[in-house]
């Protein structure tokens, strides 16, 4: 193996050292200096530079969208847990095996089904305007919890295929190893497929947790002031769509240290099946 | 009392049946290598054993109990068989003792320490003590293979079963699994064995069985079988293995 082949493995941003790396950064400048000179000489660019970058209404702004932004991470924060855990009984219902379970198999295929299928924005506004609609004594009318609720119902489905896809790729030879030394089912489950499926699909599952997080801004529809809500408001008083960008910059802002991390794990765990190694 | 019989086992997999009607006992200490060509039935015959598979009709005791019918505690039969599988199958994600444990915690109801106790003891006799923190991926096939021996030892089973256990191996890797057999066998464990080393059957088995196309043709003394087989399929298969150097 030569030098540069190892050193591409090691980062996958640049894709080599040395000399490649000069290449990787002239052609870098080259290409944004290109861009910019398009971006700044086009006829309707002094309008675009006012309407979305004002620096007066982004120092103006930007705390109180960063305050609002607080609200979208706590949604996706429990929206995550509960997400991970109803996923994995969803996806286990799904490998459950033999006729009694058929039922129970129907049904997690019916859910995964009709769950991915609906557009998110429109379960937001089902589960925010039709729940308090029926006025339901002990049921909240929190818009805040029904948008989240509706975020974990539609990302469990995702979610549930992941698990299931990291389920399905664990050999049948473990279950046969399991269930030969006198294990249950259920133990052969919980000691041996699960901690191994798991493992496998914490990139993709990490992947799905960016989407999710991009789309609490959809709860804007039903009223709660998050961050988009918040720059919407904001918008409308200034006449002006900077608090866009600010909302924009929030979510790379939280999005791109996962993306790396997921990068990272991906990287590491190629490495350590190369390396003929443990997952 | 047989610790093994098989009864007239039938098995199909789809419209391909893989053991058509298998006679077959074991006495206690008894060693019987099974032998025959590949998709000879060897390996579906101890799956079927092992309870793996389930069988289409006939009947299999184990210590004179009908593991067969219904109602069993397939769970509680499966302890006392051990079986080792010819691609090892260790859990990657468990280090040696933890694969070793597993077993005597999860279903013989053992403590920690006692079941490391015992695992430590298994692993010392068969020189793998310093390998108890590693992970399978760490090891060579034939530490594997030791280390899945040992785990189907854990449950202390009385009846051994092996699954072609040195066909994944590199050759210079298979005598140390050989030697551990064979050291089973000096300690009286009642095993059955398919495998492809001729040379080890002759050496090791107390009596030969040829399976050919799910039928158990022919059963004797190893130097019967292999030094006059009376089938002519036996025959055949003998000089086969002969012809490739491995008898």
């Amino acid at each position: 193996m030569n030098e540069d082949d190892r050193a591409g493995r090691g980062s996958l941003i640049l894709g080599g050292a040395g000399r490649n790396v000069s290449i990787a950064v002239l052609s870098t400048l080259v290409f944004f200096t290109v861009l910019v000179l398009v971006i700044v000489n086009a006829p309707g660019w002094e309008n675009v530079k006012h309407t979305f970058f004002d620096p007066k209404v982004f120092r103006e702004y930007f705390r109180t969208i960063g305050h609002a932004f607080v609200l979208n991470i706590k949604i996706f924060l429990v929206a995550e847990v509960l997400i991970l855990i109803l996923a994995l009984g969803l996806a286990v219902l799904r490998s459950l095996p033999g006729p009694v379970f058929f039922p129970l198999r129907l049904m997690a295929i019916v859910y995964t089904d009709v769950f991915r299928g609906i557009p998110t924005i429109l379960l937001v506004y089902l589960f925010g305007f039709g729940i308090p609609a029926l006025q339901l004594s002990h049921v909240t009318k929190d818009p805040v919890k029904l948008g989240a609720a509706a975020l974990v119902v539609i990302y469990t489905a995702y979610v549930a295929e992941v698990y299931r896809a990291g389920i399905e790729s664990v050999h049948p030879s473990q279950e046969a190893a399991s269930r030969s030394l006198g294990l249950t089912r259920g133990q052969t489950l919980r000691t041996v497929i699960l901690p191994q499926a798991v493992r496998r699909v914490v990139p993709p599952l990490l992947n799905d947790f960016i989407g999710l997080q991009k789309d609490t801004a959809l709860l804007a529809v039903i009223g709660p002031v998050e961050a988009l809500q918040r720059a919407t408001i904001a918008a409308d008083t200034e006449f002006n769509y900077t608090p866009y960008v600010i909302t924009a910059f929030f979510f790379v802002l939280i999005t791109i240290p996962q993306a790396r991390f997921t990068d990272w794990l991906i990287n590491r765990q190629r490495q350590r099946r190369m390396a003929g190694g443990q997952l | 009392m047989s610790a093994l019989v098989c009864e007239d086992v039938h098995k199909s997999f789809g419209s391909l049946e893989v053991l058509k009607g298998i006679d077959l006992s074991l006495e206690d200490h008894e060693v019987v290598c099974l032998i025959g060509a590949s998709g000879s039935g060897k390996s579906t015959l101890l799956r079927c054993i092992n309870l793996l598979e389930r069988i289409d009709s006939g009947r299999i005791s184990v210590n004179g109990q009908v593991v067969t019918a219904r109602g069993v505690d397939v769970n509680r039969v499966r302890r006392g068989i051990g079986i080792v599988f010819q691609s090892f199958n260790l859990f990657p994600h468990m280090t040696v003792l933890q694969n070793v444990t597993l077993a005597p915690r999860k279903v013989m109801g053992l403590g920690k320490r006692e079941a490391e106790e015992q695992a430590l003891e298994l692993l010392s006799r068969f020189g793998l003590e310093d390998k108890r923190n590693e992970y399978p991926d760490r090891l060579s096939g034939g530490q594997q293979q030791r280390v899945a021996i040992v785990r189907a030892l854990a449950t202390r089973p009385q009846l051994m079963l092996f699954d072609e256990v040195t066909s994944a191996l590199d050759p210079e890797l298979v005598a140390e699994v050989l030697g551990v057999i064979k050291e089973l066998a000096e300690g009286g464990m009642t095993m059955l064995i398919a495998t492809h080393e001729m040379g080890f059957a002759r050496d090791i088995a107390h009596r030969v069985c040829f399976l050919d196309g799910g039928v158990l043709l022919e059963q004797g003394r190893p130097e019967d079988i292999f030094s006059n087989p009376q089938e002519p399929r036996t025959q055949q298969f003998l000089q086969r293995i002969i012809a490739a150097g491995r008898l």
